[in-house]
């Protein structure tokens, strides 16, 4: 039987925790999407050099273990003298590691709208900044939310790192909760339920964002 | 509403698949225990098919199998510690459990060593994946609960180390805004937390990283046992164990509940090995100085 005496004698821990990696989620999840657009637009620019720099962060993050990007900034930034706590080198590690797969996402998304389109709008006289805002990017919007949310939601399951690093989030107190108890099996499973509080609504909402956006097409 | 309610249908469906898994396990486990301990209390018409055998559960696994499974550290320096070179074990605890595998296979090389931290050995113990636990684990009450003790192997005491030239010169410097590391699933957190009210240990997965967070300047003060401070000690001389010890950590050898002859096959050991100054020999050579008392 599940022992409930794991979950009510150490609710507070749970709740911390759960509080946490919300936050971390959060900060990391808009974080994430500010810089991978940024990454995107610099994929896809004329300029070679931006084009460069786009692509060696893109394959520099996303080819490297989340855990040794999270150390990058817990373990390397105090040889340069700059020191952050667990949580922050956690969520920022989590932050650059997913922006790197959501600006492969949204560059996919605007290559995706046919190149006929662009040509098309130009013809019939709009502007360059015209033709993205009113022709590729509703396009390419449609195209980019399912993955991206996908990467939202690897995202909240990500911050489990922050456990490793003493990040104080819900996985952290997990270990915490299953050092005092010793029901490995019980207290995993309250954790696995509190990240499902967190994923299952942002599931949810992405499924009701697709399909107001199938309407809207 | 009709997706609500598949919301919480998913939910719960996970729980159950979830608890169906647990129920497995614990299925597997007694069954397992059942084929392989042909003399487990509650299982007596194997015991009475097999007569000759004297050994009972754990011991007759181990005799049949012909090799001692042990969960030790190999993160920890001069207890067990994994040579990153040769890729051997090698530390106080690692000798004990040599010891142990003479006495019961007659040669000390039948031993397998698998690694396991503060975090993991209960678990481990406790699903058959090791026979007995000599990893620095200090005897408690509430671990009594879990698991059962051989007789005190190492008198330790916990003590804080600091980066030499810091302000915090023993226990009673450390105050509830310290930044004290440790780790996951230690009584020295307890321990320290109850000492300094307030306080709120970082804690992380073993004493390696432990350590290497305390060289990052994560905080000021790591806290374990004596022992295992001065190991680090070694490792790295910028840092010094200061203050004296401030608890009592007697060191037991785990071993699953209701495995009598096991516990007493350890004691044995111990004793044996204490009358023969074998013990005080591998304590001299890891520890660097001779045992307090007995």
């Amino acid at each position: 039987m599940i022992d409930l005496t794991v979950l009510t004698e150490h609710w507070e821990s749970y709740f911390i925790g759960l509080r946490n990696t919300l936050f971390a989620s959060l900060m990391a999840l808009a974080g994430s999407f500010a810089l991978g657009t940024v990454i995107a637009v610099f994929r896809i620019s004329p300029i070679k050099v931006l084009q460069a720099c786009g692509t060696a962060y893109v394959e520099l993050f996303r080819n490297i273990p989340l855990l040794l990007v999270v150390y990058m900034f817990f373990l390397g930034l105090p040889a340069l003298g700059i020191a952050l706590n667990g949580f922050v080198s956690g969520t920022l590690g989590l932050m650059v590691y997913t922006s790197a797969f959501i600006a492969e996402a949204i560059r996919a998304g605007i290559l995706a709208v046919p190149q006929g389109q662009t040509e098309a709008a130009r013809s019939s006289g709009l502007t360059y900044v015209q033709t993205m805002r009113y022709v590729v990017l509703p396009q390419a919007v449609k195209i980019v939310v399912p993955p991206i949310t996908n990467q939202f939601l690897n995202l909240v399951k990500n911050s489990s790192i922050l456990g490793v690093v003493a990040g104080l989030d819900l996985m952290y107190y997990g270990d915490l909760v299953n050092a005092d108890t010793y029901n490995t099996v019980d207290t995993y499973m309250f954790v696995a339920l509190f990240y499902l509080i967190l994923t299952l609504p942002l599931a949810y909402a992405s499924r009701l964002m697709e399909r107001r956006f199938a309407r809207s097409g | 509403m009709k997706t609500r309610g598949r919301v919480i249908g998913l939910m719960l469906a996970v729980m159950l698949v979830l608890a169906g898994c647990g129920a497995a396990n614990n299925a597997n486990d007694s069954k397992g225990g059942g084929t392989n301990n042909s003399a487990e209390p509650g299982a007596g018409g194997n015991q009475a098919e097999n007569p000759g055998s004297k050994d009972e559960g754990v011991v007759a696994d181990i005799k049949a199998r012909g090799k001692l499974v042990a969960g030790v550290k190999f993160d920890t320096k001069l207890f067990g510690l994994k040579d990153p070179g040769s890729g051997e074990v090698e530390g106080f605890d690692v000798d004990i459990a040599k010891a142990i595998a003479k006495k019961l296979l007659g040669d000390e090389s039948k031993l397998e060593l698998k690694e396991v931290t503060s975090k993991t050995r209960i678990p481990m113990l406790n699903n058959g994946e090791i026979d007995l636990i000599i990893a620095t684990m200090t005897i408690t009450e509430d671990r009594k609960k879990e698991v059962d003790f051989s007789d005190v192997y190492f008198k330790a005491g916990q003590s804080i180390l600091v980066k030499k030239g810091s302000s915090i010169r023993s226990i009673d410097d450390v105050t509830k805004d310290s930044k004290v590391l440790g780790v996951k699933g230690a009584t020295s957190i307890k321990n320290i937390e109850e000492k300094v009210p307030g306080l709120k240990v970082q804690q992380y997965e073993n004493y390696q990283e432990a350590f290497t967070a305390l060289r990052a300047g994560k905080g000021d003060v790591l806290t374990t046992d004596n022992s295992i401070l001065y190991g680090m000690m070694k490792q790295d001389n910028n840092y010094e164990v200061v203050g004296s010890t401030f608890t009592d950590e007697p060191y037991g050898i785990a071993i699953k509940k209701d495995e009598a002859g096991l516990v007493k096959l350890v004691n044995e050991t111990l004793e044996e090995m204490k009358a023969s100054g074998e013990y005080d020999k591998i304590y001299e050579q890891w520890i660097g100085e001779k045992p307090a008392d007995e």
